[in-house]
C-alpha cells in the first residue's frame, strides 16, 4: 500500500533574493521559479520548491551544475549548496498520506494539499520538506542526521495501518 | 493545538509548525545608549500579562521561516487576527 | 447469589447439555433468547480463578451477570463489598485487572466496557485475600473515625508528618488503591494518526446517526466515532418505536449500511473522544485489539487519533442517575436503564425478582420490559406524589404494583448480595422486600463533559435536575446530552444541523426527563461518590467546616475523583452542596471537566514514540568510521559524539590522557561535524554579523577568521564560534553543537524584525559539511601533501577552499587546543574518504584519534569556555574575561552590559583551580567557601565549571566561576564536599601556554 524509497543523492541548492534574482536564475535554470507560496515547479530533471517569501530550494540531479553565479553576480543574493545536508525519501501508493499523517499534522486530503504542494513542516520530532508530486506520490527532503528516523517513522506507521 | 494563519504562507497550519516568540510591537530603541537604565530595563524585562487580546510574535519555524505578529484572546485562545511584521496592531 | 434461581438454572442448563472442561458451568441468568449476542458461539473466561461461559457479543459485565455474579469488587476506601451498578462508560464500581500475560496487565478496567473474548482472564481487585473474605473490610468498622479530611485535619503540624510518614502512608498505600501496575515493558505497539473532517461526530445514537447520515448525504468529510463495540446507542434498544416505519433497529442496520458506502464517511466504533481542546480538536482513542482473542503481530493495541474537525457536533447522550438511601451501595443495586440494557442487548436478566425505585419515568420501561422476559417486577416505588402519563399507565396495565410517594430505606445483604428492601410509603408504613436486584433510577444527566472541555457555558435546567452545555462556534451538541428527550427530537436535532428532513417516529413510549431527588440522603451510610466512599454526610461535614467552592468540596472529600470521575455521583455532590450551603444548583456550578472523559492508556499517548522512535538520535556522516574504531560515545543532545577511543584493556583515563599526550606530541584528529554553520550573504553580511556579535567583524579580512561570542540582547553570552569571510559578502559562522538552531533563529529574529532593511540572507550548512579537526605540531605535515594548493604560509585564524584528498574543502586554521590546528570541511560524503586519507598518514608519523572528552580537557588546559559548562545564561564576556566590544558601536547586548548589575565588583569572574593535593579532582557543580567547613546557611562564593586531570600538567586543574575572582588570584578557599572541604589555590585560568606560542608554531 506504501512504498518507502531512499532516492539518490542531488544537488540542492538555497537561493535566496528578490523577483529579479528569481527572474534571473530561472532563466539560468531551465524554468520559471514558483512565486506562489508552497508552490513547486518541476521541468525535465529539475525542481524549484518555494521554501518561504524570497527563498527557494533548488534540485537538480547529482553534479548538476547550472549557471547561476555567473548569472547572479551582480544581483545582491544568496545562493548556498546544501547538496550533502539532506536526503531524499519517496513515497508512493494509495496508503502514502495516511502513514505521513502519523507524524505530519497537515491535512493531507489531495483537496488541502493538492499535487504541486511543497512546505516545510513537521514529521513526528524532525523538521521536513514535504512535496506533493502527484496524488500518490510524495517526496520528503529530510535533513541527513534524521533520515534514518524518518526512515524507521514512516516504516512503523505503516505497521497495521488501518486502510481509510 | 492551535491553528495559526500564516500570513506569508497563506494558509492555515497546526501549531507544531510554530514557535512563539515573545510580545510583539516592542521596540528596540535605536540608540540603546541613549536610553536610560530604567528604560532599557522596561524594554528588556517588563511586559504586560492582560486578560483578554495580546499582540505576541510568532515563527512559522517548520514552515516559510517568517516571523509574524498574532492577536490572540488569552480567555478563548481564538486567534483574531495575523499580519506581517512591521506592520501596526489592527483594531 | 440467590441458591434457588441459581438452582434452577442448573436445571435449564442441563436439559440443553451445556458443559465445560467435564464440569457443568451454568450461565443461568441468560433468557432463552434476544439480545445482540451469537448464543451460537461460547467464549469460556476466568473470573478471581474460576472458569464461565459467556457468549459473542457479551462484555465482561453482561457475562457475569449472566452467570449470576453481582459481587465484583471491593470498595476504595472502607472495602465495602460493590457489584456492577451500570452497563457503560459510567461505571464506579466494576473494575478489574485484565491480564494477558506479564506485561500485558491492566488495572482499572470497567467490567462494563471489555468486550469478552475467549480465554479472557480478569481479577477483581483492592481485596486481600478474596472477593468474599476480605480483611480490608474491617476498615468499614472504622468508618465513623475516617470522616472526609481525616488526613488533612490529623497530619497537620510536624507531629503529624511524622505520623503519616511512618505510620499512616504505608497501611494506606497497603489497603487502599485502585489495582495495581504491572511491573513489565508493555509488548504492544501503538500508533498515532493525525486527520482531518469537516464533522467530527462523537457518538453513533440517533442524534448522531442523523447528523452523520445528513452531513454525509451533503457529501462532507465526516468521521462518526463511538465507544461501544456497536454504533447505535439507544437505538440498540429501542424495541417499540418505528423509525421511518421500520422497526427502530432495523433503521439503524440500514443507516450504517448506507453510511458504510459513503466514502467520504467513516464510522470508528470501539473510539473514545476522549477529549476536545481549543481549535476544535479532539483526541480519540481508537481499541483495536483489546475485544480479539488472538490479536495479529501488525495490529497496534491502539491508536490514538488526532482529529481537526471544521464542526464538532457532540451527540453524547446522557447518563443515569442512582438514588441516595442508606447503604444504596450493595451489591445487587443497579441503575433501571442498565438492567434494561442487560436484558435487551445481552439477553441477561440481571434478577428474578426485582424491585424497582424511581424518581424518572424510564424506569417504567425497565419494569415492562422485565416483566416480558419473565422477571418479576414486585413493585414499582415511585418517590414522587404521583405516577400517570402512559408509561405507569401501561406497568399498570401489566399488573405490576405502583407505589408512589415513597422513599427506600434500606437495604439488606446476604452473602455479599443483595436479598431484601425497605420501602417506606407514603403514609409512613414500611416493609421489607425479597428481591434479587434493586432497579434503581434518579434521571439523568447529559454528558457534557467533551462541550466543558472546548469552554461551552454550562446553564442549569430544571427541568433535568442538571446543567447543559451552550453552544459555541464550531462545537454543536444535539440529543440527549444538549436536552432532547425522545428519540423524534434527538433525531430531528440531528438532521437539523445540516438542513435535512428528519426520519418521521411512531409508536415511541416517550421518556419525560426528571430532575432528580436528594430525598433519602438526610440520614445513614448513604453513598454519592461510589468509588470513592464518599457520603452525603461527607459533603454536609465539609460544607459545615466552611467549604463553599465546589472545587473545594471536590478536593477534600475526594468526591468526583478516580477513574469515573463522578460521572454517576456529581450532579449529587453538586446538588447536596448546594442545599448544604443554602443555594441554588446554578449558584454552586460545576467542577471542572477535564480530559480524559474515560481513562486513557499511557501506551496509546506515547504512541510510538519510544525505543529508537522516542527521540531521533543523530550520526555524524564519520560514525561509522568512530564506531569501526571501537569508540566509546556519549550523547550531546541529540548527537552521539565519539567520546574516546580505547584500546584493549585502556581506561577512559587512561585513553584520554593518551590521546591527549599524542595530541600535544605530533597530531591529533577528531570529529567536529556536528558543530552548527550558518552561510551569510549579501552586500550587508558583514554590518549584519558586526550588529550580532561582540567583537568587531567589518574590518574582517576576506580569507580570514574571528572567534566570535554572541549574546543575548540582555547581555549574557549565549554562543561562540568562528566567524570566517570568505568573500566581501559572503561568510561562513559556526556556531556550538547545542546551539545552532538557537542561534539561527536568534539571527533570523533581527534579521527579519529588527533590520529588515539590511541585504543579508542565511542559510545553515550544518548537515552538508562534516568537519574534521586535526590539531598537533604535526597536523599541518599531515596536512599538505593531501592538499591541491600551498598551506604551509597559511596563519592561524586562515580561512581557503581548496581541493584536498580530490574532495572540494573549506580548510580553517583554528585550533580549540591550543595546538597549531585545523579544521577541514568538506560536503558529507566526502568525510569517509578524506578521514581514511587522514587517518593513515596520522598512524605514520604517531598521532591519534580523539573524541570530546581529549577535546575537552585540552580546551580546559588553555583556559577555553564551553557555553553551557562557563556560561548558564548569567555570565557576560567581561566576567568570562573576554573583550566586552566597548569601542564598538552598538550590537545586541552591549548597553546591557553597563547596566548597573552587571558592573558590581563581585560578580563571578572566571578563574583557575589548583587543589593543594594536585591527585584531587573536584566536582563540577561544587560551591567555593572561605572555610573548609563553614557553618550551615553560609552563602557560596562561586561553583566549580569544569574540572579535569591535566596530562599537560601532570595534576588536576579546574574551571570556576568566583565572586571577584580575578582580584583574588593565590588565594587559599575550600571547595565544599560531601566529605569536607578540599582547599585550593585561585590561578588564572589558563594553564598551558598563555603566550600561545604553540597555537602560532
Amino acid at each position: 500500500m506504501v512504498e518507502i524509497m531512499v532516492l539518490p543523492p542531488a544537488r540542492r541548492m538555497v537561493l535566496w533574493g528578490d523577483t529579479a534574482v528569481a527572474d534571473r536564475a530561472g532563466a539560468a535554470f531551465g524554468l520559471a521559479l514558483p512565486h506562489q507560496p508552497c508552490r513547486a515547479v518541476e521541468a525535465g530533471t529539475r525542481a524549484a520548491l518555494w521554501l518561504g517569501p524570497g527563498e527557494w530550494l533548488l534540485l537538480g540531479p547529482d553534479g548538476d551544475d547550472p549557471p547561476l553565479a555567473p548569472a547572479l553576480a551582480d544581483l545582491p543574493h544568496s545562493l548556498v549548496e546544501i547538496s550533502d545536508g539532506f536526503a531524499a525519501l519517496a513515497l508512493h501508493g494509495p496508503g502514502a498520506a495516511r502513514a505521513l499523517s502519523a507524524g505530519c499534522p497537515l491535512d493531507l486530503h489531495e483537496a488541502a494539499f493538492p499535487v504541486g504542494m511543497v512546505t516545510r513542516t513537521v514529521l513526528g520530532r524532525i523538521g521536513i520538506t514535504l512535496w506533493r508530486r502527484a496524488a500518490a506520490e510524495w517526496r520528503l527532503e529530510v535533513p541527513r542526521s534524521h533520515a534514518a528516523y524518518a526512515e524507521d517513522f514512516l516504516a512503523e506507521a505503516t505497521r497495521g495501518m488501518p486502510g481509510f | 493545538m492551535l491553528i495559526i494563519r500564516c500570513p506569508y504562507c497563506e494558509a492555515n497550519r497546526p501549531e507544531p509548525e510554530f514557535r512563539h516568540a515573545g510580545a510583539a510591537h516592542i521596540v528596540r530603541p535605536l540608540d540603546p545608549s541613549a536610553t536610560t537604565d530604567a528604560e532599557w530595563a522596561e524594554f528588556l524585562y517588563h511586559r504586560d500579562n492582560p486578560r483578554g487580546t495580546v499582540a505576541e510574535r510568532w515563527r512559522h519555524i517548520h514552515g516559510c521561516g517568517r516571523f509574524f505578529n498574532a492577536l490572540r484572546d488569552t480567555v478563548s485562545d481564538r486567534i483574531l487576527s495575523t499580519y506581517p511584521a512591521g506592520q501596526g496592531r489592527p483594531e | 447469589m440467590i441458591g434457588a434461581s441459581r438452582q434452577e438454572g442448573m436445571m435449564q442448563r442441563l436439559l440443553v447439555g451445556r458443559m465445560f472442561q467435564g464440569r457443568l458451568v451454568p450461565d443461568s441468568m441468560r433468557t432463552e433468547a434476544g439480545g445482540r449476542i451469537d448464543r451460537a458461539r461460547d467464549l469460556r473466561f476466568r473470573f478471581d480463578g474460576v472458569d464461565y461461559l459467556g457468549c459473542e457479543g457479551d462484555t465482561l459485565a453482561s457475562a457475569l451477570l449472566a452467570n449470576g455474579i453481582h459481587l465484583v469488587g471491593r470498595s476504595f476506601k472502607y472495602h465495602r463489598p460493590r457489584g456492577i451498578l451500570s452497563a457503560g462508560a459510567e461505571e464506579p464500581n466494576a473494575l478489574v485487572t485484565l491480564r494477558r500475560d506479564g506485561g500485558r496487565t491492566t488495572p482499572n478496567l470497567r467490567a462494563t466496557q471489555i468486550e469478552l473474548y475467549e480465554g479472557l482472564e480478569a481479577t477483581s481487585q483492592n481485596r486481600w485475600p478474596s472477593l468474599s473474605t476480605d480483611f480490608g473490610a474491617l476498615a468499614s468498622l472504622a468508618a465513623p473515625l475516617l470522616p472526609a479530611g481525616f488526613f488533612y485535619k490529623t497530619m497537620l503540624g510536624p507531629r503529624g508528618w511524622k505520623l503519616w510518614h511512618r505510620l499512616f502512608e504505608p497501611l494506606l498505600r497497603r489497603g487502599a488503591g485502585l489495582g495495581h501496575a504491572p511491573t513489565q515493558p508493555d509488548p504492544d505497539r501503538y500508533a498515532r494518526y493525525h486527520d482531518h473532517c469537516d464533522v467530527l461526530i462523537v457518538g453513533a445514537g440517533p442524534a448522531g446517526l442523523a447528523a452523520a447520515l445528513a452531513a454525509g448525504r451533503e457529501g462532507q468529510r465526516v468521521i462518526l466515532c463511538d465507544e461501544q463495540a456497536e454504533p447505535g446507542g439507544t437505538l440498540l434498544t429501542e424495541i417499540r418505536a418505528l423509525v421511518d416505519g421500520i422497526p427502530a433497529r432495523e433503521f439503524l442496520a440500514r443507516s450504517l449500511a448506507e453510511l458504510s458506502a459513503m466514502p467520504n464517511v467513516r464510522v470508528m466504533p470501539r473510539t473514545t473522544a476522549f477529549g476536545l481542546y481549543p481549535h476544535n480538536h479532539a483526541g480519540l482513542a481508537e481499541r483495536v485489539t483489546d475485544h480479539l482473542a488472538a490479536p495479529g503481530q501488525d495490529l497496534p493495541r491502539e491508536r490514538l487519533w488526532q482529529i481537526r474537525a471544521a464542526r464538532v457536533v457532540l451527540a453524547t447522550g446522557a447518563i443515569e442517575r442512582p438514588l441516595l438511601f442508606p447503604n444504596n451501595d450493595r451489591p445487587g443495586v443497579m441503575l433501571a436503564g442498565a438492567a434494561r440494557d442487560y436484558l435487551l442487548r445481552y439477553g441477561v436478566k440481571v434478577g428474578n425478582h426485582v424491585v424497582i425505585a424511581t424518581a424518572c419515568d424510564s424506569a417504567y420501561l425497565t419494569a415492562l420490559d422485565l416483566a416480558a422476559a419473565g422477571v418479576e417486577v414486585k413493585v414499582v416505588l415511585d418517590l414522587r406524589s404521583s405516577a400517570e402519563g402512559p408509561l405507569p399507565e401501561a406497568v399498570r396495565k401489566a399488573g405490576i404494583p405502583i407505589l408512589t410517594g415513597g422513599r427506600v430505606l434500606g437495604t439488606h445483604l446476604r452473602r455479599l448480595r443483595l436479598d431484601s428492601v425497605l420501602l417506606g410509603r407514603a403514609d409512613g408504613r414500611t416493609r421489607w422486600f425479597d428481591c434479587d436486584a434493586l432497579l434503581v433510577s434518579n434521571g439523568h444527566t447529559p454528558t457534557a463533559h467533551l462541550a466543558a472541555h472546548a469552554r461551552a457555558p454550562m446553564h442549569w435546567n430544571d427541568t433535568w435536575g442538571a446543567f447543559l452545555p451552550g453552544s459555541i462556534e464550531g462545537v454543536a451538541s444535539i440529543g440527549a446530552c444538549a436536552g432532547a428527550t425522545t428519540l423524534a427530537e434527538a433525531l430531528a436535532q440531528g438532521a437539523a444541523l445540516f438542513a435535512a428532513v428528519p426520519p418521521p417516529v411512531e409508536a415511541e413510549l416517550p421518556i419525560a426527563p426528571a430532575p432528580g431527588t436528594l430525598q433519602g440522603a438526610e440520614t445513614g451510610c448513604v453513598f454519592v461518590d461510589l468509588q470513592n466512599d464518599v457520603t452525603a454526610q461527607d459533603i454536609r461535614m465539609a460544607v459545615g467546616e466552611g467549604f463553599r467552592s465546589v472545587e473545594h468540596v471536590k478536593r477534600y472529600t475526594a468526591g468526583g475523583l478516580g477513574t469515573d470521575q463522578g460521572k454517576t455521583g456529581n450532579m449529587a455532590l453538586f446538588a447536596l452542596t448546594a442545599a448544604a450551603s443554602g443555594l441554588a444548583p446554578a449558584q454552586v456550578g460545576t467542577t471542572t471537566f477535564r480530559p480524559p472523559y474515560t481513562p486513557v492508556t499511557f501506551g496509546t499517548l506515547a504512541g510510538p514514540a519510544r525505543g529508537d522512535l522516542f527521540d531521533p538520535v543523530r550520526t555524524t556522516p564519520l560514525h561509522d568510521k568512530a564506531v569501526a574504531e571501537a569508540a566509546v560515545f556519549e550523547d550531546v543532545g541529540p548527537w552521539k559524539r565519539a567520546r574516546y577511543f580505547p584500546r584493549k584493556g585502556e581506561t577512559m583515563h587512561e585513553a584520554v590522557a593518551r590521546e591527549v599526550a599524542a595530541t600535544r606530541a605530533t597530531a591529533g584528529m577528531f570529529d567536529a561535524s556536528t558543530l552548527g554553520k550558518i552561510e551569510v550573504m549579501g552586500p550587508d553580511a558583514a554590518e549584519f554579523l558586526n550588529r550580532l556579535y561582540v567583537n568587531a567583524l567589518t574590518g574582517l579580512k576576506p580569507g580570514s577568521c574571528r572567534y566570535a561570542v554572541m549574546l543575548s540582547e540582555a547581555g549574557f553570552v549565549m554562543d561562540d564560534g568562528i566567524v570566517a569571510r570568505l568573500a566581501e559578502n559572503h561568510f561562513h559562522v559556526t556556531t556550538t553543537t547545542g546551539g545552532a538552531a538557537r542561534v539561527l533563529h536568534h539571527m533570523e529574529d533581527y534579521r527579519q524584525t529588527e533590520w529588515p532593511d539590511l541585504r543579508v540572507w542565511l542559510t545553515s550548512t550544518t548537515e552538508h559539511w562534516a568537519v574534521i579537526a586535526l590539531q598537533g605540531p604535526k597536523a599541518r605535515e599531515i596536512l599538505i601533501p593531501l592538499c591541491e594548493a600551498d598551506i604551509s604560509a597559511l596563519p592561524h585564524m586562515a580561512v581557503r577552499d581548496l581541493t584536498i584528498a580530490g574532495a572540494p574543502a573549506r580548510l580553517m586554521r583554528v585550533s580549540f587546543t591550543g595546538e597549531l590546528g585545523f579544521e577541514v570541511n568538506v560536503p558529507a560524503r566526502h568525510a569517509p574518504p578524506l578521514w581514511d586519507a587522514l587517518r593513515a598518514r596520522l598512524a605514520a608519523i604517531g598521532g591519534t584519534l580523539y573524541g570530546t572528552e581529549a577535546m575537552h580537557v585540552m580546551r580546559a588546559e588553555k583556559g577555553y569556555i564551553i557555553i553551557g559548562q562557563e556560561t548558564d545564561g548569567t555570565v557576560t564576556p567581561g566576567d568570562l574575561g573576554l573583550p566586552e566590544g566597548r569601542a564598538k558601536p552598538d550590537f545586541v547586548g552591549k548597553r546591557s552590559l553597563t547596566r548597573p548589575d552587571m558592573l558590581l565588583p563581585d560578580r563571578r569572574q572566571l578563574v583557575g583551580l589548583l587543589t593543594e593535593n594536585p591527585a584531587v579532582m573536584l566536582e563540577e557543580g561544587a560551591q567555593l567557601v572561605t572555610e573548609a567547613s563553614p557553618p550551615p546557611g553560609t552563602p557560596a562564593l562561586g561553583h566549580v565549571t569544569s574540572a579535569y586531570h591535566s596530562p599537560a600538567l601532570g595534576r588536576s586543574i579546574a574551571l570556576a566561576l568566583l565572586a571577584g575572582g580575578r582580584t583574588r588570584l593565590g588565594q587559599r578557599l575550600f571547595v565544599a564536599g560531601p566529605r569536607g572541604g578540599i582547599a585550593v589555590t585561585v590561578a588564572p585560568p589558563v594553564f598551558l601556554d598563555p603566550e600561545g606560542a604553540r597555537l602560532h608554531g
